[in-house]
């Protein structure tokens, strides 16, 4: 299988700081990817070179075998990649049905004269997105109000409608950046549980996460991270066994531990 | 609905969530989807009430401000782009509008089309080279080029220097109908406008008016969704250019006379404030914003040239009371039918 996503020797310097420096790994469609790492290691600054936000200083991105580094994020998206954000960044006086429909932008379906004469094209189109919103907050399992302004509701509750806004752009790629944050445990397990069922859908994920347990349990394959540089990349076993990940990351061997060696950073 | 009802009312501490029993009603007539009809049913009436020369004068002005609020509303209620300068796209209207049909000798209808394709010029002369900027600094470049368009039109000749021009045709003759005539004005001023705060309106809620909003509430999540963030304010602004230059035809043919003092920076401002006092985002308060703008002066007329100070006064107590305006968008549609619950037939076709 050729690789969905190829990171080659990816750059990426403000000023002297070398926020990403020589980062390389693939992902495979229907495959998860851990991308982890002390604070300040680079992985937001490498997630925001792939999706355009920032223009990388060096190395290529490859989606299905095209070179998208450097492109407007939208473009980037456009060819196929979808991402949360670390901090949550919804649409906040926005209702939770339009903030998933912001994921189906690229549907199209309909003009603007569409909406003005309000055509059966553009009914048919406002149904379908409203349907698609729907199936698309039942598939991360949400709950609550849907026709409700976001900023209503709870954080851990707001957290699966990025995901699901994120799902409704139906991209080849999804990254997800620190999805666990701030969540309970039992909202971890069903995260655990929706990350491996948006890989069978035959996506390819990459996720950036602080939670050890979760990493070690959900993913392929671990790229580590530390001081923009990449210092190991294997299984979990592998990775877990890497004297380098030991002595820069995980600082003891103590495997269970969660959010670990946070202070080095 | 009234599940709804409650679940904003507590959950909301911005929206002034006193819900007395007068409030409850007040949010049910507001709230009411016929509201809009209401409105116009009101605008056709009144003439019957009053049709004096100045009651219709005043009323076809207070149309047209509508029609350039709900233009301005497209660019900052639902986009979020603070425009200073958008008097400049009425000033564009008018002056193509009046140049052309004085020189053609044409009715001022037949210059639509030319009024349409110079407003999307202007708006793209204006836009394409801004909009790459954010807040501030977008809105003191757009106030720059109010000024300039107002200063341009002062000087040049084709457009008649400071005193402008006059005599322009009137708006069309059919027959025995004269559409000039104040009372048909009126009513054709009011159709026109009512037409456009409809599209408006329906622009608003549809995939275009989502990517506005989308771009209003944070530029990076909506560009990370694929919405060329550049091209979307882009058009933002040239629809509003439209609705402005809808209302500089209308301006031109109702006062048959345009000059630059008609396009100060005064001007920007009253159209602004109608918009962000009605409430940024929701046509209905925008159109109940530019009436209250256009209407108050004239009622507060027996206080002479304390008139203007009162009509502050008022402005400031309303932003002080009411900060999203007088009337917010809700942000609230409605939950899930029957008919919408059957995803499993539905999920087949979900992935490609």
């Amino acid at each position: 299988m050729s690789a969905m996503l190829e990171v080659t020797d990816l750059k990426m310097a403000f000023g002297g700081v070398k926020a990403v420096d020589g980062l390389t790994f693939s992902a495979n469609a229907g495959e998860i990817i851990a991308v982890i790492g002390p604070n300040g290691a680079g992985k937001t600054s490498a997630f925001n070179c792939i999706t355009g936000f920032y223009k990388p200083t060096g190395g290529t991105v490859k989606l299905k075998g095209e070179d998208i580094a450097g492109r407007r994020p939208a473009d980037i998206a456009h060819a196929g990649v979808t991402r949360t954000f670390q901090n949550l960044r919804l649409f906040n006086d926005m209702s939770v049905l339009d903030n998933v429909r912001a994921g189906m932008h690229l549907y199209g379906g309909q003009n603007f004269l569409d909406a003005i004469f309000h055509t059966p094209r553009y009914k048919h189109s406002e149904a379908m997105y409203t349907e698609e919103a729907h199936y698309w907050l039942d598939f991360v399992g949400y709950r609550g109000n849907r026709g409700v302004p976001i900023r209503n509701l709870s954080y851990g509750q707001q957290k699966p409608v990025e995901i699901s806004r994120a799902l409704a752009r139906k991209a080849d790629l999804l990254l997800l950046d620190e999805p666990a944050a701030g969540l309970n445990h039992s909202e971890k397990q069903s995260l655990l549980d929706l990350v491996r069922r948006i890989r069978d859908l035959g996506t390819a994920v990459v996720l950036i996460e602080h939670d050890m347990g979760l990493v070690m349990e959900v993913s392929e394959r671990i790229v580590v991270m530390n001081f923009g540089k990449e210092i190991a990349e294997g299984t979990p076993a592998e990775v877990k066994a890497d004297p380098a990940v030991i002595e820069a990351y995980l600082g003891q061997d103590d495997e269970d531990e969660e959010e670990p060696a946070l202070g080095d950073a | 609905m009234t599940s709804e009802n409650t679940t904003e009312s507590v959950s909301d501490p911005n929206d002034q969530g006193k819900e007395s029993a007068v409030g409850t009603m007040l949010t049910r007539i507001f709230e009411n989807k016929h509201i809009g009809w209401a409105g116009l049913a009101v605008a056709l009436l009144v003439p019957v009430l009053n049709s004096t020369p100045y009651a219709l004068n005043v009323m076809t002005t207070a149309a047209i401000f509508v029609v350039l609020a709900s233009g301005l509303n497209i660019v900052v209620g639902y986009c979020g782009l603070l425009d200073l300068g958008y008097i400049a796209f009425l000033a564009v209207g008018a002056y193509t509008a009046g140049i052309l049909s004085k020189a053609l000798e044409l009715p001022v209808l037949f210059t639509l089309p030319a009024v349409v394709i110079m407003c999307i010029l202007a708006g793209l002369i204006i836009g394409a080279p801004t909009l790459r900027l954010r807040s501030d600094y977008l809105a003191i470049v757009t106030l720059g080029f109010g000024e300039i368009t107002r200063i341009t039109a002062n000087n040049l000749s084709i457009t008649g220097g400071p005193s402008g021009i006059f005599g322009i045709p009137g708006f069309l003759v059919i027959g025995n109908l004269d559409f000039q005539s104040p009372l048909i004005f009126y009513y054709l001023t009011v159709i026109i406008v009512s037409g456009l705060v409809l599209a408006a309106a329906r622009l608003g809620k549809s995939r275009l008016g989502r990517a506005w909003k989308f771009v209003k509430e944070d530029e990076d999540a909506a560009e990370s969704m694929g919405i060329n963030t550049y091209k979307v304010k882009l058009l933002a602004y040239i629809f509003g250019a439209v609705w402005g230059g809808f209302g500089g035809m209308l301006f031109a043919s109702h006062l048959t006379a345009v000059s630059p003092m008609s396009f100060l920076f005064l001007q920007s401002a009253l159209v602004l404030m109608a918009v962000v006092m009605g409430g940024m985002g929701n046509i209905k308060g925008v159109v109940l914003g530019a009436l209250v703008i256009s209407l108050l002066p004239e009622f507060l007329r027996d206080f002479s040239e304390y008139r203007y100070l009162l009509f502050g006064v008022l402005l400031v107590v309303v932003m002080v009371f009411r900060p999203k305006g007088f009337w917010p968008p809700r942000g609230t549609e409605a939950e899930r039918t029957e008919a919408q619950g059957d995803v499993a037939a539905f999920a087949k076709g979900v992935k490609r």
